[in-house]
């Protein structure tokens, strides 16, 4: 629920530390990424969830719809790690789907977000007259808290699976445009797009070849937090009966579905809980040390 | 500093106008005819007509907008569709358990963020600083909601500790009603005060790497004295402004951790809102939450010039 941007705008320098010849510079960001033990297990852990993610309609050891009325609301047992739920479902097997569906959502909201905000971006940063208007428009989207903005957007749009992506991605969409344009600022004055407009390159073609590469970096960092912040305010939004139908057991669902059993039943909150954590935790992890790794500029200040 | 103030102000206004822009449009999103999703299937289309009339939609979009902002600057937020009262009214009557919720939470968030945030900056690099750092990341990956039920789990329904939900009894007194916002208070203050925690450690590392500090060191001053005296007094701003951005993101977080502790504040009245499609009270309560906000920003930027006089407009 942090809602202060967390990836500040930052353009990559050429780092001039240790001069590295002969690597590309994904070679150099795996190096980077990988000094930091915590953020490879944390990568680690993420390649681990998306993976259970994607399988989980072949890998999950019962049927997660599957009731047995007679089997209901039991603990975690050697056959049933994560107990069972009120309708006798297993909880392991729901948890797994529920990354797939929570994942989904996540990752949806992270392609809409950062499409539209990188497009609002690079209009605000490169095309003067827009300028002002976009950012008065972000300010007055950044006015809202994200979760009252969402629940204003779901009330309007109603419950669906969805219309919490485009909720969400609306939500996100202003902290993108503001990093792009920052960033676009900044790059929009070096001397390479001087050279190119002095070639006769087009609007498009300097944008999107020659600038938008430039700030693939704080895009990406970006993205990540956007990731961990969307299943954090998909959890919340599901949890409060406005988000993807009750139905659909997504993390959040899970949970507020075992609103009137936790009491007796507290796996049945502990596990999609722990799965949220974790995931949310691996993301922001990953994110800090996409940071750190691409801009120079902190290192030096750690 | 007065025309700061009031540009400031002015600035202010620029973006509340987007936002009831931005609300008048959300309201018009909704498919179909608002009129008839409000009421539900059973109305008539006599019915319908009815609320399009009472509320302006037959108006072309431009008037009916004007219309709106009318209406706000008079502090008329309309008609509630079920509570059948007006939207400010019942917004107020449920204000006192939100901003006390809002207050308590703020409190706690701050107890655990800044003082573990000065510790973890003074023992910069060092076991305790790398757990705080840690921890404060945990901390900001835990859903409230989740802490919530995980507390009247424990402490309240295993231990009876703590009541397990609502805010007692009608005429219950201040302290009893405290008592009954601690563990919303906990769940709330615990996730945001991860920011608190990592804005405090962040600036008092900034100023701590000042020449003026390390002149106090070199002079003898104990290291108690030159953290708490020289460098938190100037990193002091940072921590006001993510204290205040805080108690604005709480006041939407209060939304969640209501609904799990059936506390009958604002929050409550929006989910109802929402489930109940009472677009009035959405739109008002949106109004008033973003309001607030922008106004708390606009205070924290004010205080600067009251914690630091250096700050000039």
């Amino acid at each position: 629920m942090a809602s202060v941007p967390a990836g500040h705008g930052s353009i990559p320098l050429p780092s001039n530390a240790k001069p590295q010849r002969s690597r590309s510079p994904a070679a150099l960001l795996m190096r980077q990424l990988f000094r930091r033990r915590l953020v490879v297990l944390s990568f680690l852990i993420m390649a681990a969830i998306l993976a259970v993610a994607l399988l989980a309609p072949w890998i999950t050891p019962f049927n997660p719809m599957k009731m047995d009325i007679l089997g209901r609301l039991k603990p975690p047992s050697a056959a049933h790690w994560f107990g069972t739920d009120e309708y006798g479902r297993d909880v392991l097997s729901r948890v797994m789907l529920g990354a797939r569906l929570s994942l989904l959502v996540g990752l949806l909201v992270v392609v809409v977000a950062t499409l539209m905000g990188t497009l609002l971006g690079l209009a605000a940063g490169y095309i003067r007259p827009l300028d002002g208007v976009l950012m008065r428009l972000t300010d007055a989207l950044m006015a809202f808290p994200d979760i009252l903005l969402a629940i204003a957007f779901m009330a309007a749009l109603g419950p669906s699976l969805y219309n919490v992506v485009l909720a969400l991605g609306i939500v996100y969409t202003p902290r993108v445009a503001r990093v792009v344009r920052a960033a676009c600022l900044v790059v929009r004055e070096m001397p390479f797009i001087e050279a190119a407009t002095a070639l006769g390159a087009s609007t498009p073609r300097i944008v999107f070849l020659h600038i938008l590469p430039n700030l693939i970096s704080p895009i990406l960092v970006q993205a990540t937090f956007i990731f961990a912040y969307a299943i954090l305010t998909e959890a919340a939004l599901s949890f409060l009966g406005v988000g993807v139908p009750p139905t659909t057991p997504t993390w959040g669902n899970m949970i507020a579905g075992a609103q009137q059993y936790f009491q007796q039943a507290d796996w049945l909150i502990l596990f999609p809980g722990c799965a949220i954590v974790l995931t949310v935790l691996s993301l922001q992890i990953v994110g800090d040390g996409l940071r750190d790794a691409l801009d120079p500029r902190l290192q030096k200040a750690k | 500093m007065l025309v700061y103030i009031v540009r400031r102000f002015a600035g202010m206004m620029i973006v509340m106008l987007l936002v009831a822009m931005v609300v008048f449009v959300i309201a018009r999103v909704v498919p179909g005819d608002p009129a008839a999703v409000m009421l539900g299937s059973s109305a008539t289309p006599e019915d319908i007509a009815a609320l399009r009339g009472r509320l302006g939609l037959d108006e072309p979009l431009l008037t009916q907008f004007l219309l709106y902002l009318g209406q706000i600057v008079r502090f008329d937020l309309g008609e509630s569709i079920f509570l059948n009262r007006p939207v400010a009214q019942a917004l107020a009557e449920r204000s006192e358990l939100t901003a006390l919720l809002t207050m308590m939470s703020v409190g706690i968030a701050m107890l655990i963020g800044v003082p573990i945030g000065i510790l973890s900056a003074a023992k910069r690099g060092g076991l305790i600083d790398q757990t705080a750092v840690g921890l404060a990341m945990l901390a900001a990956s835990i859903p409230s909601f989740w802490i919530g039920l995980t507390l009247i789990k424990y402490l309240a329904v295993d231990h009876a500790w703590f009541p397990v939900a609502g805010y007692g009894p009608p005429e219950a007194d201040l302290m009893e009603r405290m008592r009954h916002l601690v563990l919303p208070a906990i769940a709330l203050g615990i996730p945001n005060s991860a920011l608190i925690l990592r804005f405090t450690r962040t600036s008092m590392l900034d100023v701590m790497s000042n020449d003026y500090v390390r002149t106090a060191r070199a002079k003898g001053l104990p290291p108690l004295v030159v953290v708490l005296k020289h460098a938190l007094r100037n990193a002091m701003i940072p921590i006001l402004t993510v204290i205040g951005l805080t108690t604005a993101v709480m006041i939407a977080g209060a939304i969640v951790t209501e609904t799990v502790f059936g506390l009958p504040g604002v929050g409550n009245l929006i989910v109802s809102a929402v489930l109940r499609r009472d677009y009035p009270v959405i739109q008002g309560a949106l109004l008033v939450v973003s309001a607030i906000y922008v106004l708390i920003n606009l205070t924290v930027d004010l205080l600067y010039a009251v914690v630091d006089p250096r700050v000039r407009y």
